[in-house]
């Protein structure tokens, strides 16, 4: 196979985020087979949709029109070995995995020969054995401290995978969402968290639940690592999750990826999302992943107009075999519901042990119980005084943790837990040298408009008349001049004091 | 047989879990470094490392989420919820995630869930509750709630190895109340089966936990004035062991439940309406409650005995069944 040396596409318009520096050069092949998951995607919902008009799905049936490309993707990054946990609307991460069209069919149609033999529907099943598949439930967040589990335990084992979820801008709002995330931050688990910021929770948007515009940037809250993608750009997503998975592959995680997109129907079909501006709808459309990406390909000679086609036709054909299958199927005996509460012998349960279990047993294991403690947690002194810096301008500002560039990976630390962290140093060693003023500047309250925020006596509000004429005269912003002693060029950020 | 407490044996059973089968590990709050609020796991730290008894942040939730995910590869994990009462905090977790698993999707989830319960020690209305009835009520889930130090270990090991998740409540006021003999060792006690702490012919006193204690000490009272009392220790509340009750009911034909969890949905209106769907025509009197009042758990030591069942209340209720 030859590598596709052509540079990677930039398909989104101005208001692109920058990229992570990570490329991936998938070969021409594998780039038309992204084609063909996102159309398989998008052609089996076009499907279900027919068949809910129809009546023939059980339930709900919610669509990921428009979300195509973070579910591919996504999975597209993980290798076999890796757990999968999609959500309601990552089938084309189901597909991108191995599960076969028929089981989607027969899940939303309630057949006996689907995964949960009609137990459940949609796209919640399973398959721990062979796919490393987890099912989602309807609560959201459930998944991430679940999924958090399987990456603590898969370390235990010491197998080298890497778990990775999905979550929407709505359930990053969940106390599971927190508590997952908090965990496998702590622990440092190799959880790939995929937020699919779709603009809407069912019919409120993004704005009014969460006052930040960059959902990703919840992970420094964390302490964690985290990236904004494009996720109408099958390749950025593809190529932010494969970043994301090799850092927690090496033991680098978790990692949050943001990816932007638009839900482009309603919650679910009875829902004709008439809440959305037609302008927004508009907006996205013309940034379909799937026109996007197909008009790149074409573009770049790696997918011509008889390709296409041979693609599309082969969706067709499978999904004509496969929704057949379906339609065929039976429903489940009736008496087949009171049956499974309980696992009565019904699976063997053991573990793949990928490491000697010498190591995870006695006297391998005996430690002492005690706290390292390195950072007695006070407030961090401030030097006495502000360092000269005669190039301040050139003084690199001090990044937040989760865009500092990785570490080299350390010998593995026999117990993690007690080890030495990353940690503040001990209070009698000098901080270190962060600019007071870029510290000061980012603890700083802001007003939207950056200006300082009025002073409100108690008790006494801008309308009262005692009030106003308290108030200063309005003067000239304090460093709107430099100071004529002050060697620093003059600072154009209003909000500095 | 050396002699332990509740607490000891329940120790000893996560030792020689833990040493029997690598995949037993062990999460939650202060569990590892202190040795759990209660001093449950004190020691296992020291013996089996961070890795595999792991100290949780505050988060109910993730706690029980992480062993379930950690159960789908096929470890076992022993998850401790600090109080009993906190598993509210988690109880979409339990009830919606790990309770359904095997049903819906066919992954089993071989974790369990275990936590101090009760009350008697003042310790309020968030540190001694008894939530058993809301899990007993969720299809997926089985419940146990020993009474002896004996069976804390059995039942315990039974529980670490069965393949469904299981919660396992254990009576703070049990944890060092008195020693037992507990054999040292491995030996399981089978979940779902109830045991007869004392024989008797007018009539049977249903009860688990701290409130068989109870039930023996109203039955030594009962016995001075000629009434025998037959008492039923249930052990486990799901599955419910439905043949001990009526085995017992067919000689005894008087029944009396019970409970320290709260009146209305407790296991004794589950316990009457088996024994009237299927053994009716054994009934001399209609069946007794004694339980806890319908209420939280009051703070101060005069209301929370007063809302706590004792013997004197089941010697009341147990004389006017025996004469009904």
């Amino acid at each position: 196979m030859t590598e596709n040396k052509a540079p990677m596409p930039n398909l989104i318009a101005a208001e692109a985020p920058p990229r992570p520096a990570q490329t991936v050069n998938p070969t021409a092949e594998r780039q038309r087979e992204f084609y063909y998951f996102l159309q398989l995607n998008r052609q089996l919902e076009t499907r279900l949709e027919r068949l809910f008009r129809q009546g023939k799905i059980v339930g709900g049936l919610y669509s990921s029109l428009g979300q195509e490309a973070i579910s591919v993707g996504a999975a597209s990054a993980l290798e076999p070995q890796d757990w999968l946990a999609p959500m309601i609307r990552n089938i084309g991460a189901l597909l991108v995995k191995g599960v076969p069209p028929r089981d989607i069919f027969t899940q939303h149609m309630g057949r006996a020969t689907s995964p949960t033999h009609g137990k459940d529907g949609t796209n919640h099943f399973a398959d721990l054995k062979h796919r490393h598949i987890v099912a989602p439930n309807s609560m959201l967040g459930d998944l991430i401290p679940v999924m958090t589990g399987v990456a603590m335990a898969a370390r235990y084992l010491g197998q080298k995978i890497v778990a990775l979820t999905f979550i929407g801008d709505g359930g990053s709002s969940t106390g599971a969402f927190h508590e997952g995330m908090n965990l496998a931050a702590s622990q440092r688990a190799p959880l790939v968290v995929i937020l699919e910021n779709n603009q809407w929770a069912y019919s409120t948007p993004a704005s009014r639940q969460v006052p930040v515009r960059d959902l990703a940037q919840r992970a420094a809250a964390y302490g964690i690592r985290s990236s904004i993608v494009d996720g109408n750009d099958v390749l950025a997503v593809l190529r932010a999750a494969n970043e994301a998975v090799s850092e927690c592959r090496a033991g680098r995680g978790p990692w949050l990826i943001e990816a932007k997109t638009m839900r482009m129907k309603g919650h679910a079909q009875h829902d004709p999302a008439e809440y959305v501006p037609k302008e927004m709808f508009d907006y996205w459309r013309a940034r379909d992943p799937i026109d996007r990406y197909a008009r790149y390909l074409g573009e770049r000679s790696l997918m011509d107009k008889k390709q296409r086609a041979e693609i599309d036709a082969r969706v067709e054909r499978e999904l004509d075999v496969e929704q057949n299958f379906a339609e065929e199927s039976p429903f489940p005996d009736a008496q087949s519901a009171a049956q499974g509460v309980y696992c009565e012998g019904c699976h063997t349960i053991e573990a793949d042990w990928q490491r000697p279990i010498a190591e995870v047993t006695p006297p391998a294991t005996t430690t002492q119980a005690v706290w390292k403690i390195t950072d007695f947690g006070a407030l961090a002194e401030k030097p006495a005084a502000a360092p000269p810096r005669p190039h301040a301008p050139n003084v690199p500002r001090a990044k937040p943790p989760h865009i500092q560039p990785a570490k080299p990976a350390q010998a593995p630390r026999k117990h993690p837990h007690l080890g030495p962290r990353p940690q503040q140093p001990p209070r009698n060693v000098p901080a270190p040298v962060v600019p007071l003023e870029l510290a000061e500047e980012e603890y700083t309250p802001v007003t939207p408009t950056g200006e300082a925020p009025i002073r409100v006596p108690f008790g006494r509000g801008p309308k009262d008349r005692a009030f106003v004429k308290d108030q200063p005269p309005p003067q000239a912003p304090r460093h709107a001049k430099p100071h004529r002693h002050d060697t620093r060029k003059p600072s154009n950020n209003k909000r500095k004091r | 047989m050396p002699e332990i407490t509740m607490v000891e044996a329940i120790r000893q059973a996560l030792f020689e879990e833990m040493d029997r089968d690598p995949a037993v590990v062990a999460l939650g709050e202060d569990i590892g470094v202190y040795g759990g609020a209660f001093r449950v796991t004190d020691g296992l730290f020291a013996r089996f490392g961070a890795e595999r008894v792991i100290d949780t942040p505050l988060s109910e939730t993730a706690i029980v989420g992480a062993a379930c995910g950690m159960s789908y590869l096929g470890l076992r994990p022993v998850a401790e919820m600090q109080f009993i009462d906190f598993i509210a905090c988690a109880f979409d977790m339990v009830t919606n995630y790990v309770a359904k698993s095997h049903y819906l999707w066919g992954a089993p989830v071989p974790m369990v869930l275990r936590g101090p319960s009760g009350g008697h020690v003042h310790g309020g209305p968030f540190h001694s509750a008894n939530p058993e009835m809301h899990f007993v009520h969720t299809p997926g889930l089985k419940v146990v709630y020993p009474s002896t130090a004996h069976d804390a270990k059995g039942l315990l090991k039974s529980a670490i190895r069965d393949n469904s998740p299981v919660l396992f409540f254990e009576h703070k006021l049990l944890y060092r109340r008195s020693k037992e003999e507990v054999p040292e060792g491995d030996f399981t006690v089978p979940l779902g089966k109830a045991a007869v702490r004392r024989e008797g012919d007018d009539l049977t006193i249903i009860s688990y936990a701290a409130m068989t204690h109870v039930a023996l000490e109203a039955a030594g009272h009962l016995a001075k004035e000629g009434i025998e009392a037959e008492v039923i220790d249930l052990r486990t509340l799901q599955p419910l062991d439905r043949e001990a009750i009526l085995a017992s009911l067919k000689h005894t034909n008087r029944l009396l439940v019970l409970h320290e969890d709260t009146r209305t949905a407790g296991i004794a209106g589950e316990i009457a309406a088996t024994v009237c769907e299927s053994a009716f025509s054994d009934l001399d009197a209609p069946i007794f409650r004694v339980t806890a009042l319908d209420t939280p758990v009051p703070s101060s030591p005069p209301l929370e005995e007063f809302f706590l069942p004792n013997a004197e209340k089941v010697v009341a209720a147990a004389r006017e069944l025996a004469q009904y």
